[in-house]
């Protein structure tokens, strides 16, 4: 499902003495099947262009697509709930969202709001459980009792369990060990890679978006000053350092090869595999003039 | 080097449910103006051990000794005034209504005089670059500043030891630099040990020494370039790895053979350059 | 950022009425309401008028956030109002039928009564609008004082307070991030009957007082490693500073109160 912004301005409390525009002149778009990062500062307006992508926010100016929906200012909130179901959201920290009283229970919450029996809401929470690294052990358990990590693969399973086409994931690994933290991040890229699934993933990580974005989008200060793919726009490494936001490391240190040893990667490496290889090209073909 | 920490033979458990102990015979000495890392999965022991140094827990058996006073009930408050820890939750840990308010609040509970107070609240807050928001409420500042005045807050009270658990998982990288600067000044200025619990890779090669914890157990120690060099193995000790590390294990997949001390990102730079001429 | 408009919110400004000491609007707001009671007619009333109108301009914030004020009980002043004039029975009656009766001391009475209402949320909402939450708890905990005296905790009551005005931002921000995620889930706060809003309110509250329990015992824990052994002991950081013009502020109900007694009926 394709979602396309269009001259989008958002500004909070319009029309009281505390109005603050939040988003202006925002254009974007999110392809069907891909995977976005959405990068900028604390600040930058991340947090409420996220919150336009299920319509939990309108804008205040210009329009969004999502699918075949048109979203406007003027837009009746009346009838939107079917927009959620097809654009699931982990917000950050997101096991504040458990509630329930089982595991089960919880996962199963979201796709009963839409319609889901609750038989078919509970086996969908068994089939999840295992994907997120949990077992079935878990399905009558309180999510109470987890620990923080256990707590947000719960928390993701319940937004899984709504199926929806797109997944939005706002630093969805935030806080985790660098265990759980790749272990998730796979997950995702699993999901995209073999169910299809678009996925939005907003992000301080500069090596995920290499890792594992196709497209990237970089704002600040309310607006997009940057769309492309990262492989692209990490050339630009001194406009990111002075936007304060950096480099994977991995770039980082393809430049400063580039740097000291007169070589040119025509394809920037997004991983430390191209990398390597890289490396091996380079020895290969320059070793003889260097000597 | 004297010693400023001993933690001798600790071992704790939760609840007597538990079937393993939280923390298992753990010990270890901290030198004065000495940094030390602590680093281990998520559920290793290392919180509980850090809480187990200024007594918001007490170890069931052995003893720990912070200057020469060796912790019991009666002089807990005097080891709590030496011993200053910033957690990991930015907002849960702010007491004042407003930045000032709260790098005074220990001081308030020490019964320092105002007067004495507003200078050491101005000088702290100095010292972590945060005067200009004396006045800022909370709600108005980024988790990496929230943290800057937990610090100030400590410095504030003149100690000895400061514990940052995991005080800088829950920011965003600014804040992360912004605060690790932070500690990295303050410790040079203050004379400070530091002990820093953390899963971040920065903080812990800013360490002079890495403890690593396992299943409530002390199961390695060494310099960071000792225990970086445990390359893969790093990710189930709850760290990163580090660049060149990953780097290394990539060349080594493509046929290349790569030393297997640990190299900083300089030093993989210029093993690459003679590797080239070698060749 | 919650979207909503606080009602009572502090205004920033730098008005006499803000530089004023926490602890004179404190005493000036209930002494208002106590004294409101000697005016019993229409001069005495529009002395009181007079002086909240007095004190409202020179607090330099619009009148917008006063009428604000008055929005949320609107109802509730209406129907005083109406039982007022319809239950009072007079000389000059202009209609009567059954226990219902229209005179013109209703009339008048009811008038006072809406007079009553409207000075009494003025001169509170000026207090909140005026006034850092912060210093309000202080001027709380120094009027108490003399209450630690027999026994009432001043020092925890005080410590509560600011505890708990300082989380009041931390809460709402975690009240909307929770509705979002549950809204994302599918639930739509505010709409449906009755029992579906009940029902849409419990993902909201139980999250919110895990993560509220939660904050409280790190927070707890957090006091506890920065030395907070409770009351004894303690000095204190923060102080109010009593200036001439508080006593001047003070002095001017002393005015007031004369005018009322010497017109008052």
């Amino acid at each position: 499902m394709d979602i396309r912004f269009e001259e989008v301005g958002y500004t909070y409390q319009k029309g009281t003495p505390f109005q603050s525009r939040a988003l202006y002149d925002i254009n974007l778009s999110i392809k069907d099947a891909s995977y976005t990062a959405l990068v900028g500062h604390t600040g930058s307006g991340k947090s409420t262009v996220l919150q336009h992508l299920n319509a939990l926010k309108k804008p205040t100016e210009g329009t969004i697509t999502i699918g075949d929906r048109l979203i406007t200012p003027t837009t009746d909130n009346k009838g939107l709930k079917s927009l959620r179901k097809k654009v699931g959201i982990v917000f950050q920290f997101p096991e504040a969202q458990l509630f329930e009283e089982t595991i089960a229970k919880d996962i199963a919450f979201g796709p009963k709001n839409f319609g889901v029996s609750e038989e078919e809401a509970i086996e969908r929470a068994r089939v999840l459980l295992p994907q997120v690294g949990l077992d079935e052990s878990f399905m009558e358990r309180s999510p109470f009792d987890l620990s923080g990590g256990q707590m947000r693969r719960v928390a993701i399973a319940g937004v899984l369990a709504m199926e929806p086409e797109v997944l939005v994931l706002d630093e969805p690994t935030a806080g985790l060990d660098p265990q759980g933290r790749k272990e998730i991040m796979d997950m995702f890229y699993d999901l995209y890679k073999t169910q299809g699934l678009t996925i939005v993933l907003v992000t301080h990580q500069m090596d995920d978006v290499a890792h594992y974005a196709d497209h990237m989008v970089i704002l600040e200060q309310g607006t997009v000053k940057r769309e492309g793919s990262p492989r692209e726009l990490f050339r630009e490494s001194e406009w990111l350092s002075s936007m304060q936001l950096g480099v994977p490391s991995t770039v980082a240190f393809a430049l400063k090869l580039e740097d000291k040893f007169g070589w040119t990667f025509d394809r920037l490496p997004m991983s430390t595999d191209e990398l390597a290889l890289e490396i091996k090209k380079n020895l290969g073909g320059n070793v003889g003039e260097r000597v | 080097m004297s010693e400023i920490i001993t933690v001798n033979h600790i071992s704790y458990k939760y609840t007597d449910e538990q079937e393993r102990n939280a923390l298992n015979d753990v010990s270890f000495t901290i030198a004065k103006g000495e940094w030390v890392a602590i680093i281990g999965p998520n559920g290793s022991g290392k919180s509980t051990l850090a809480k187990t140094i200024n007594g918001l827990i007490e170890p069931m058996s052995g003893d720990v000794t912070a200057g020469n006073l060796t912790l019991n009930e009666k002089n807990i408050w005097s080891i709590r005034e030496m011993v200053g820890m910033v957690f990991q939750n930015p907002d849960n840990q702010f007491v004042g209504s407003t930045v000032q308010d709260d790098v005074a609040f220990g001081l308030e509970n020490l019964g320092v005089p105002r007067d004495d107070m507003v200078d050491r609240v101005r000088d702290a807050l100095d010292k972590v670059n945060m005067l200009e928001f004396a006045e800022r409420e909370p709600a108005r500042l980024s988790g990496g500043q929230k943290q800057r005045v937990a610090i100030a807050g400590i410095v504030a009270l003149r100690p000895d030891i400061m514990i940052l658990d995991e005080a800088t998982s829950m920011l965003d990288p600014k804040g992360r630099q912004e605060v690790l600067r932070t500690v990295k000044e303050v410790k040079e200025k203050e004379n400070l040990s530091v002990i820093s619990i953390t899963h971040d890779i920065d903080e812990a090669a800013a360490a002079n020494r890495i403890i690593v914890m396992k299943a409530g157990e002390l199961i390695k120690e060494g310099t960071p370039e000792e225990i970086f060099s445990y390359g893969d193995q790093l990710i189930e000790m709850g760290l990163d790895l580090p660049f060149p590390e990953k780097l290394k294990s990539s060349l080594k997949e493509i046929g290349i053979s790569v030393p297997t001390e640990y190299l900083t990102e300089e030093g993989m730079v210029d093993w690459l350059w003679t590797y080239g001429l070698k060749k | 950022m919650m979207d909503k408009l606080i009602f009572g919110r502090y205004i920033p400004g730098d008005s006499l009425i803000h530089r004023l000491d926490p602890r004179t609007k404190l005493m000036s707001a209930i002494f208002f309401i106590i004294i409101i009671f000697l005016a019993n007619n229409l001069w005495t009333y529009l002395a009181l008028a007079v002086f909240v109108g007095l004190a409202v301009s020179l607090s330099q914030v619009s009148l917008k956030f006063f009428i604000n004020g008055i929005k949320p009980l609107l109802w509730l002043i209406l129907f005083t109002v109406i039982l007022q004039v319809l239950f009072t029975s007079g000389q000059t009656i202009f209609f009567s039928w059954g226990p219902i009766i229209l005179s013109k001391e209703g009339l008048i009475n009811g008038g006072f009564i809406f007079m009553r209402f409207v000075l009494i949320i003025f001169m509170s909402t000026l207090l909140t609008l005026t006034t850092m939450p912060l210093s309000l708890s202080d001027a709380i905990e120094y009027l108490l004082r003399p209450f630690g005296k027999i026994g009432v905790p001043v020092h925890e009551i005080a410590l509560m307070l600011s505890i708990a005005l300082r989380f009041v931002p931390t809460l709402m921000d975690e009240t909307e991030k929770i509705m979002n995620a549950q809204r994302a889930r599918g639930i739509d706060f505010g709409e449906g009957n009755i029992y579906e809003q009940m029902k849409s309110i419990v993902p909201l509250l139980i999250p919110l007082f895990v993560s509220s329990f939660n904050r409280a015992e790190e927070l707890a824990t957090a006091m506890e490693a920065r030395g907070y052994k409770g009351g004894e002991g303690r000095t204190k950081y923060r102080q109010l500073i009593w200036k001439r013009r508080d006593t001047l502020a003070m002095s001017s109900f002393v005015v007031l109160v004369a005018v009322l007694i010497v017109f008052r009926t």
